[in-house]
């Protein structure tokens, strides 16, 4: 994946729930489909996100977020059926950077984008995204492109 | 014959399938012949001859590690269904 198109509204929306949770971590997945790239690679456009459940021990949840099975298999049913795919899951580190750690790139699959938020005392302040080569290494992607307008979003690839 | 449900990321090592048929009469027996089918499967199911700890098995609405793991008796036109484990956050 190259490119990521995220509309401001879903990228501020991300960035609400992942504050409103501070100083615990939280997640949620998104939902989306690929198109070509510009340069021989493949873009995601994000069509939805939708916030889950953090369920890791009650003392952990500062440093660990663990999604129900119950509800990846809700939403890959949903995009399915929608023709979208479950394209990838987001979290946030508080009070830490946006880059993967080593216990985030031990459970990262491949073909899975990993989009990770660093909410700093409260306020979300960067975001990254990676995903996992085939080979086990992982990519840094550093664009993640968000719009202002939804004149902007229909000029976007939407090609599914 | 049972079906096995494939997870988006892995639908890349079936040829894009989204579902496949497989034999056998427990839940190991029906990875094997996934795997048999689709060797690239493997390595992101199996840890040697154990399931990986990130990868979750079900049975219609079971996990089978709380059913007899591996060695869970299926049946023909039975479900079983591959989730991933997602979790992470700061080391």
């Amino acid at each position: 994946m190259s490119r990521i198109y995220l509309s401001e509204f879903q990228k501020q929306r991300i960035f609400h729930q992942l504050e409103q949770a501070y100083p615990e971590e939280a997640a949620g997945f998104l939902l989306g489909h690929m198109v070509a790239g510009y340069i021989a690679a493949v873009d995601v456009v994000i069509d939805e996100i939708v916030p889950v459940d953090n369920v890791s021990d009650a003392g952990e949840k500062r440093r660990r977020f663990v999604v129900k099975p119950q509800d990846w298999m809700r939403l890959e049913d949903q995009a399915d059926a929608s023709g979208l795919q479950l394209i990838g899951c987001y979290h946030s580190h508080p009070d830490a950077a946006a880059i993967p750690s080593a216990f985030d790139l031990e459970h990262s699959y491949p073909n899975f984008l990993y989009i990770i938020v660093a909410v700093n005392e409260g306020r979300a302040t960067d975001m990254r995204s990676y995903e996992l080569s085939r080979k086990g290494s992982h990519e840094h992607i550093t664009a993640v492109v968000s719009a202002e307008s939804w004149q902007e979003i229909m000029s976007w690839p939407h090609t599914k | 014959m049972s079906t096995i449900r494939i997870p988006t990321p892995l639908r890349a090592f079936t040829d894009g399938e989204a579902s496949i048929e497989v034999a056998g009469g427990t839940v190991g027996e029906a990875l094997s012949h996934l795997v048999g089918q689709h060797p690239d499967l493997r390595a992101h199911l199996f840890n040697g001859a154990e399931l990986r700890s990130f990868v979750n098995i079900f049975l219609d609405d079971e996990d089978i590690r709380f059913m007899q793991g591996l060695d869970t008796q299926i049946a023909a036109g039975d479900s079983l269904r591959i989730i991933p484990s997602i979790a992470g956050g700061l080391d």
